[in-house]
């Protein structure tokens, strides 16, 4: 009977409401209580405050006119105008790859190619671009267009790709430098973000195989590349990178001697990549000791010699799993980039530091600072969300 | 442990054997850096590229400055051709070591002659090129108008500079206690003054007089006219080389000689054809005083015409048509009461 009775008794509501209106959450997030409800109004007459002032700053106050005016310098430094030409076939060449791989791998770089074209496409909205580059940026959004069109079609284009972003390299060298074939443009009027962004992918790109040597080194039963190894390592990540870069930058010449002169890009470019590779050593040494023994010994229980054990059965597992320390160690040293403005290179923030001084923009050093925290941030968030991905399709912490 | 060793002695031997190679190869060089700088074909010169009206950056890409315009009439007696110069940005820290190593021929970066720069630093100083002296500025309406009226008040300054020191000294002379409130950057420095966080900042005056200009109501501040110390800029080049040093020196003093004759960008011509000896000696139309220093014989010429005298390139960076409008005062030449002064080119 009490069975029954409680059996047909009304269903109480479920303890758990979903809310549904912009109110009831609200009310659930911002005033659950007095407490709350006083800590809203505080923050959000604090944020308001800051809002405002903003807001009244970027548009009233901000003389955006230095950015406009120096649109040129703070991208490619000093390159000299009539030579401009071969920057954009860089980026041109840069924007093929894209397309293609963006045709050929779709997923993530399809985001990727988005993030770049909408780039182009600010750009070359803002007001005070010129046509000469707009006409350039529209060719580049039509050459991604098309070799995705192609891309997508002939899938059997992966490997010339891959050997395509490998060649990108040099290639850019080459047509910035000139190197006899073209006229010589010194790397002293290479400059703004056009800097920043060499010096970092020389690092990236450098940095890898030495760490990589490095890490086995360290691991290695050879005293001698052992002890190379960890002196190296150790000495390296015992000191700051500005060090480094003052002693490339300055003592190294005094250690050369009158006769030998290196460029001073070329200097800090080493410095650089000396410095990443250290870290990224310990990197990959991480991710070799998170193998298990059984691997080693099942690819020598294989009779697979050392080099085919490490290229096809521990490397690919320990590279992957330190993916996202190696893209911090990266996103870090693209912002590092910005030390070699203090040992006198004109890299953006250097060249941003040269404009302000400017007796025509005196007075407008919070613009020009914002706009080159800007570019750092858009391009840190884009290598951070490409690692993201990266990691996602290998499975990185799934398997 | 043997292989050990082994191996250690060989690295050792290979390293010492590199050594050796560096050493011989040091040993070797000697010959002039005006020698140097003909076959390299250009000058390299050390600026500043972040000090407004000495060196800075141009929205065009050039460099410009007064002490760029040093810079170009040195390349412009080597060569004859202003364009033939490299301009290396050097930061405050590095440029002293910029010119021991020979990464940079000459430094014309705001360097103040100093007496242990001359002596320990191994610089060799050419002839100031600007009197410059540190001085203060306050607002108008806090009724400081002295140094003795600074009690207890709070100064912005930028460290590891001179500026700083000097500040110290001139305060512990005359028996002011302040709050040095020490900045990394001018601009950080000009910053707190202009929200008031500190009641004066204090630089040297010619970078007072183009700050002042930035802040939002120039004439609510005013610049003290004590000044606190003198600081005289000079282009400097490395010890040791007295044929180059010299070559530095002369070219500084056809600046300040051509505007005593008179001779300017435009009418250099017109004076080819002079009379007076000691001008005819001057600009290279008689006798072999480019020859003697090692320079094309009428390099006189050439730098005028590249840059003007010292006048105009005064003129052209902080005269009264730039927005410093800095008056000439010390930087007259003594004719006119100022203290640029040439010897006599004979």
């Amino acid at each position: 009977m009490d069975k029954n009775k409680l059996l047909t008794k009304k269903p109480q509501k479920s303890p758990y409401h979903p809310s549904t209106g912009t109110l009831d959450w609200l009310k659930k997030n911002l005033f659950s209580s007095w407490l709350n409800t006083i800590l809203t109004f505080v923050f959000a007459t604090i944020i308001t405050f800051i809002g405002i002032g903003s807001v009244k700053w970027i548009f009233l106050t901000a003389n955006w006119h230095v950015i406009s005016a120096n649109f040129r310098l703070l991208i490619v430094g000093q390159y000299p105008i009539a030579e401009l030409w071969r920057v954009w076939i860089c980026l041109t060449l840069v924007s093929f790859l894209i397309g293609l791989s963006w045709g050929l791998w779709k997923g993530t770089m399809g985001h990727l190619t988005i993030a770049v074209t909408s780039m182009y496409f600010i750009v070359g909205c803002l007001p005070f671009i010129l046509m000469e580059t707009r006409i350039w940026l529209l060719i580049n959004i039509a050459v991604i267009g098309a070799t995705y069109a192609v891309g997508k079609k002939w899938s059997k284009l992966k490997k010339s790709t891959l050997i395509g972003w490998f060649l990108m390299f040099p290639i850019t060298i080459f047509l910035l430098n000139g190197f006899g074939v073209l006229n010589h443009v010194g790397s002293n009027l290479w400059g703004g973000f056009l800097l920043t962004l060499l010096i970092a992918i020389v690092a990236i790109v450098f940095s890898f195989p030495i760490g990589l040597l490095l890490a086995l080194g360290r691991r290695s039963k050879l005293p001698i590349v052992r002890w190379f190894s960890i002196g190296y390592i150790e000495l390296i990540r015992g000191v700051p990178l500005i060090t480094i870069l003052f002693v490339a930058q300055l003592m190294l010449p005094l250690f050369l001697g009158n006769g030998i002169d290196i460029d001073n890009v070329f200097r800090a470019m080493v410095g650089f990549t000396l410095f990443t590779a250290a870290y990224l050593a310990e990197n990959i040494r991480g991710g070799l000791q998170s193998i298990p023994r059984g691997q080693f010994e099942a690819a020598e229980a294989l009779g697979l010699n050392t080099t085919i054990k490490m290229t096809f059965i521990i490397l690919p597992q320990a590279l992957r799993a330190v993916i996202p320390a190696m893209v911090g160690s990266f996103i870090g040293i693209f912002k590092d980039t910005s030390l070699v403005a203090i040992v006198g290179l004109t890299d953006l923030l250097g060249m941003g530091k040269n404009i302000i001084s400017n007796p025509e923009f005196l007075g407008t050093q919070m613009e020009v600072f914002i706009f080159v925290a800007l570019v750092f941030l858009i391009f840190c968030n884009l290598m951070s969300y490409a690692s993201r991905r990266i990691e996602q399709s290998l499975g990185v912490g799934k398997r | 442990m043997r292989r050990r060793l082994i191996a250690l002695l060989s690295f050792l031997l290979v390293f010492s054997v590199v050594l050796a190679g560096c050493s011989e190869k040091e040993a070797k060089v000697t010959k002039s850096r005006l020698e140097v700088i003909k076959e390299r074909g250009k000058v390299v010169g050390g600026v500043n590229a972040d000090i407004p009206g000495f060196g800075y950056v141009e929205s065009d890409g050039s460099y410009s400055g007064m002490d760029v315009d040093i810079t170009k009439a040195i390349a412009a007696a080597v060569f004859g051709d202003a364009t033939a110069v490299e301009f290396r940005p050097l930061s405050a820290e590095e440029r002293f070591i910029a010119v021991q190593t020979g990464e940079v021929d000459v430094l014309a970066r705001n360097t103040t002659l100093t007496t242990s720069r001359d002596a320990s630093v191994g610089l060799a100083f050419a002839p100031v090129t600007f009197y410059d002296g540190q001085g203060m500025i306050v607002r108008k309406d806090s009724g400081i108008e002295s140094l003795e009226d600074l009690e207890g008040a709070r100064i912005s300054v930028e460290s590891g500079t001179t500026t700083e020191l000097n500040l110290a000294d001139q305060m512990r002379k005359l028996g002011i206690s302040y709050e040095p409130v020490v900045f990394d950057s001018q601009d950080a420095a000009v910053a707190a003054y202009e929200q008031g966080s500190v009641d004066a900042y204090t630089t040297d005056r010619s970078a007072l007089v183009s700050r002042r200009t930035t802040l939002s109501v120039p004439d609510d501040h005013v610049i003290l006219s004590e000044v606190i110390s003198k600081e005289p800029l000079a282009p400097s080049v490395k010890d040791g080389d007295s044929k180059w040093q010299g070559v530095v020196t002369w070219t500084v003093y056809t600046l300040i000689q051509a505007e005593e004759y008179g001779i300017t960008q435009d009418n250099v011509d017109t004076f080819l054809d002079s009379e007076d000896p000691e001008i005819r000696r001057f600009l290279g139309v008689e006798g072999d005083l480019g020859e003697q220093l090692g320079l094309p014989k009428d390099f006189a010429v050439q730098v005028i015409k590249a840059v003007g005298n010292y006048g105009e390139v005064y003129n052209r960076h902080l005269g009264p048509d730039t927005i410093f409008d800095l008056e000439r005062g010390l930087n007259s030449l003594w004719t006119e009461g100022g203290l640029h002064y040439s010897p006599p080119f004979r």
